[in-house]
């Protein structure tokens, strides 16, 4: 078998420098017409040291790309199983209507004369969002799911300073479970964090709630279904404690794909959820972001929703973009929000209809419980015994005795082509496989990504810890070595430093 | 339904399997009372025909900008994204990728982030720049809070030239925070005005250059008595293409800078996604919010790249983190660096230089208007004027003449007390016609 090549190409995957080390400053892939030597009205404030930025013409720039992507893997190639990220199909008629010139060629600042049908998409947004939801008002602004999860809170804390409590309810509670953008957030928005500790069943008990509350309580953020893939059983009577104590309910809505269409968080006693569009509506995760993360409120939180907000004078629609006269909270973000969410989001929506979105938590909930049955007799599934959502949470309890453990079953799935599932997350389930299919799967790929992790189980159960051990073989890279890059922070190029001596990624 | 490829056999077969008969006995976790028995009343599904037609229309409501002869800036900047640059960002492998926690198949990601990083830190003159915030005025707000960590003081003072909209969404941040926000008045031309805040108590000053007026500043003194005083110096800005002619706020020792990338790379998508730049003094790297990606070597010895520095964030350091952010602006930064590189040093400085031309040219010809007063004297593509008329009447009649004129400061600040300030900018975008139909539509406005 070949290993090396001249070329450092590797059939098909082509070696790819950085375009600082094939790039040059005369270098342009853009002809631009030349400018006319018009005196400058700088003050004398130009630039003086070079840019030193490469440049490549466009088939270079091409190349170097498309070689790029060649190295990532993508819902769009197979199996995508990250629990708690909901890579689903992404409808490419999302992507055509979000470059439609009418939405996309529109400034957030543009008279509201000329912006109706933005204004009017976002209340259709907004609609669908709450009627699915069953809340009464939304905050489209927020960027993402973490920045919905500030958006919430701040209305909680907006909320309890109206009521005149602002000093005095300062604790939020968190399951050991919660996602880290939960504490993360709560600690930001200036609450202090009280973790309810995990149970052996992985559920929020009441009785561990109650424990927790009192005067000084302001919330607790509970994910709905939880981490651990499952549905809070005693969610409504949770919800009534902590409304009885004076407290107000956030819920993480990343898991919402679960129960779209079939539940409303409304009905649950939910005062706060965000809702990622970028994972139960399918925008692209576009390799990090960007995402939406529309916050759905409550009456009680309703009043205190961020600037803007749409108003609706007869037929037009304006937009209130300052707090005067308002009790919200303040402003999340510069604009209006993710605009180009919205409309892949919206489109996602009518395109399944009330029918089809009930359908998807179905699907998703079914191709869940179907990998969960696959699966069980051959791993260990720690709440296995009942029935998951549209997560499956199974952990290395089983292999690790053989001195195989998650995080080497997850590099073995890379050598058989499919991105593993998320690993050692929930925290409170040590050695953590977090799968989650989703809806867009058809039986056939599950049944393969199945008959593939019992061929690993059978492998480990025959004492073939090296061949994990020395997994990934086949990826475009080994195991790369996180320590290195923590204790010697190489963070950008620089001239002179980087141009020796590195092998380049070629295979 | 298109999109969902199980069939009804597949899913009697799957649940068999299962072994239950019914779809609900896999929700039999969910409050009986809470479980909907029918589907919610919104419409039901619809093909592409219909969907297209259906977001065309909404679509077709609006005036895009470029049906018009167009000079609204303050934020959000039209400029040419060249075609390459969406067919890229298109491509499967970038467009339905995670973020990349497994490394070995996340390598494209990897290496455009730390290509984008390197471009940053280069364009904004500074040692090191993460992965990207959402946007310019959420990743101001972060680097207020960021400065307070790193000063362990309260109080953040604004110059009276940041974009109001950036001072907002920094007030409800840090606040929350119980961090003090000092917003100094609205000036065209005084971004030194917070130096006279300066004390033992504040953490940063945060100024903009270009500010929302346009106005550029060298920095310099600003930056030496923030450091004198124990505090540092923020510089955030709204426009990126301004750094490939105007001295970056790296130059003038700024200790963390921020802004917004969308001008390149980033249709205006009425406000968002786009792309927030974030960078820092190496020193302050353990405090830095949000991802960064790093070299390593693989277990081949081979270059490669690993997201880095985790325990800084939420995922690791939960409550302790140095930000809650997670997701980011994976694809507009991509889209970013792709620009910039079809660009160059060569492209960037040209592009700059345009724009800084059309702006002048923009300025000559509103100056000629009677009861117009041009009041940015140094500037890069966007300037404020002084109209005798109010500022968001002009707008509004501008508009129906089929100019976009800029924006009214007053829209974006009512308090400012400059009703009658009207901030515009000029891009490579805008023709010679278009400086003239403005001029003329202006004249007849003010008349």
């Amino acid at each position: 078998m070949i290993t090396e090549t001249t070329s450092g190409n590797r059939g098909l995957l082509q070696a790819e420098p950085l375009i600082f080390e094939t790039g040059h400053a005369t270098g342009a892939g853009v002809d631009l017409p030349a400018p006319k030597g018009t005196p400058n009205k700088l003050g004398g404030l130009g630039r003086k040291a070079a840019l030193d930025l490469p440049g490549l013409s466009e088939p270079e720039t091409m190349r170097h790309f498309v070689r790029l992507s060649q190295r990532n893997y993508a819902i769009d190639l197979g199996l995508f199983p990250l629990g708690s990220c909901t890579m689903k199909h992404n409808p490419r008629l999302n992507e055509r209507a979000a470059r439609f010139e009418g939405f996309a060629d529109l400034h957030p600042l543009q008279p509201t004369s000329t912006i109706q049908g933005a204004l009017e998409l976002m209340d259709e947004l907004a609609h669908w969002l709450c009627t699915l939801t069953g809340m009464p008002a939304v905050a489209l602004s927020p960027k993402a799911g973490a920045h919905g999860e500030m958006c919430g809170m701040l209305a909680i804390k907006a909320a309890l300073a109206a009521r005149g409590e602002g000093d005095k309810r300062k604790r939020v509670l968190v399951p050991s479970s919660a996602h880290g953008t939960n504490p993360a957030t709560a600690a930001a928005a200036g609450f202090t964090v009280d973790e309810i500790p995990a149970r052996d069943d992985g559920r929020v008990h009441l009785d561990d709630v109650k424990a927790k509350l009192g005067p000084d309580v302001a919330a607790i953020m509970i994910t709905n279904p939880n981490t651990c893939g499952l549905f809070e059983p005693e969610i409504k009577n949770i919800a009534d404690a902590i409304h009885s104590a004076g407290a107000y309910f956030y819920c993480d809505g990343a898991n919402y794909n679960a129960i779209v269409g079939k539940v409303r968080p409304g009905d649950l006693g939910v005062d706060a959820m965000h809702i990622n569009l970028h994972k139960t509506f399918s925008t692209p995760h576009g390799g990090g972001g960007p995402g939406a993360g529309p916050t759905v409120l409550s009456a009680a939180l309703a009043p205190f929703a961020p600037v803007p907000h749409i108003v609706l004078r007869g037929e037009t629609r304006e937009l209130r973009e300052h707090m005067a006269g308002t009790q919200g909270f303040g402003r999340m973000c510069a604009f209006h929000g993710q605009m180009g969410m919205f409309t892949r989001a919206l489109t996602y929506m009518m395109s399944h209809g009330s029918d089809g979105l009930r359908q998807v938590a179905e699907d998703a909930v079914l191709n869940a419980n179907y990998l969960l049955a696959r699966l069980k007799p051959h791993f260990s599934a720690p709440f296995g015994e009942r029935p998951c959502m549209h997560e499956v949470l199974l952990d290395d309890s089983s292999i690790k005795p053989k001195g195989v453990e998650t995080i080497d079953m997850a590099k073995a799935l890379l050598d058989e082509g499919y991105h593993p599932f998320t690993t050692y997350f929930p925290l409170v389930v040590h050695g953590a496989m977090l799968i989650e299919p989703t809806e867009t799967e058809p039986k056939r790929e599950l049944d393969r990504f199945a008959d593939v992790m019992i061929a690993l189980a059978e492998r480990v159960k025959a004492g073939e810890v090296e061949f994990f051990k020395q997994a990934p073989k086949l990826t475009p890279m080994r195991r790369l070595d996180d320590t290195r890059a923590a204790r010697q922070p190489k963070l950008r190029w620089r001239r002179g430093q980087n141009d020796a001596g590195a092998k380049v990624a070629a295979e | 339904m298109r999109y969902l490829p199980l069939t009804d056999v597949d899913r009697e077969q799957m649940l068999k399997v299962i072994g239950t008969k019914n779809i609900d006995d896999l929700f039999v976790d969910v409050p009986k009372s809470a479980l909907l028995k029918d589907i919610v009343p919104l419409p039901k599904a619809q093909g592409e025909i219909e969907v297209h037609r259906h977001l065309q229309r909404l679509a077709e409501k609006n005036t895009p900008a470029g049906r018009t002869a167009f000079f609204l800036g303050a934020g959000a900047y039209r400029h040419h994204v060249p075609a390459s640059v969406d067919h890229l960002i298109q491509r499967s492998e970038f467009l339905t990728a995670y973020t990349p926690y497994q490394p070995e198949i996340a390598q494209g990601t990897l290496q455009a982030l730390y290509e984008f990083q390197s471009q940053v830190a280069q364009l904004l003159d500074m040692e090191v720049a993460n992965a990207s915030m959402y946007d310019g005025s959420t990743g101001c707000a972060e680097a207020a809070m960021m400065a307070a960590r790193v000063t362990k003081r309260k109080k953040i003072v604004f110059s009276g030239g940041v974009h109001p909209h950036y001072v907002d969404t920094a007030r409800t941040a840090c606040e929350a925070l119980g961090l003090e926000i000092v917003a100094l008045p609205a000036a065209v031309d005084d971004e030194a005005a917070v130096t006279k805040e300066l004390g033992a108590d504040v953490a940063a000053v945060i100024v903009q250059s270009p500010n929302v007026f346009g106005t550029v500043t060298d920095l310099t003194k600003i930056g030496e008595a923030a450091h004198g005083a124990g505090a540092l110096m923020v510089a955030t800005f709204t426009e990126c293409v301004s750094f490939g002619l105007i001295e970056p706020a790296g130059a003038y020792g700024a200790d963390i800078v921020c802004g917004e990338g969308q001008s390149i790379g980033n249709a205006l998508n009425f406000g968002g996604p786009y792309v927030g730049l974030f960078a820092v003094k190496e020193k302050y790297i353990r405090q830095m919010p949000g991802r960064v990606a790093g070299e390593t070597l693989d277990a081949d010895g081979k270059r490669g790249f690993v997201l880095t520095l985790s325990t800084r964030e939420q995922h690791i350091r939960r409550e302790k983190a140095t930000s809650n952010i997670c997701t980011n602006s994976g694809l507009c930064q991509l889209a970013w660096t792709i620009h910039m590189t079809l660009l160059g040093e060569e492209g960037l400085r040209k592009l700059a230089t345009l724009n800084h031309e059309k702006a002048i040219a923009l300025a000559d010809a509103l100056d000629k208007v009677s009861g117009v007063e041009v009041l940015t004297k140094r500037y890069f593509n966007e300037i404020a004027v002084l109209l005798k008329k109010t500022a968001q009447e002009v707008v509004d009649k501008l508009a129906d003449k089929g100019v976009i004129g800029g924006v009214a400061m007053s829209r974006l600040n009512p308090k400012a007390g400059m009703d009658n300030v009207l901030i515009t900018c000029a891009t490579e975008m805008n023709t010679d016609e278009d400086i003239a139909a403005y001029a003329k539509a202006l004249k007849e406005v003010l008349q």
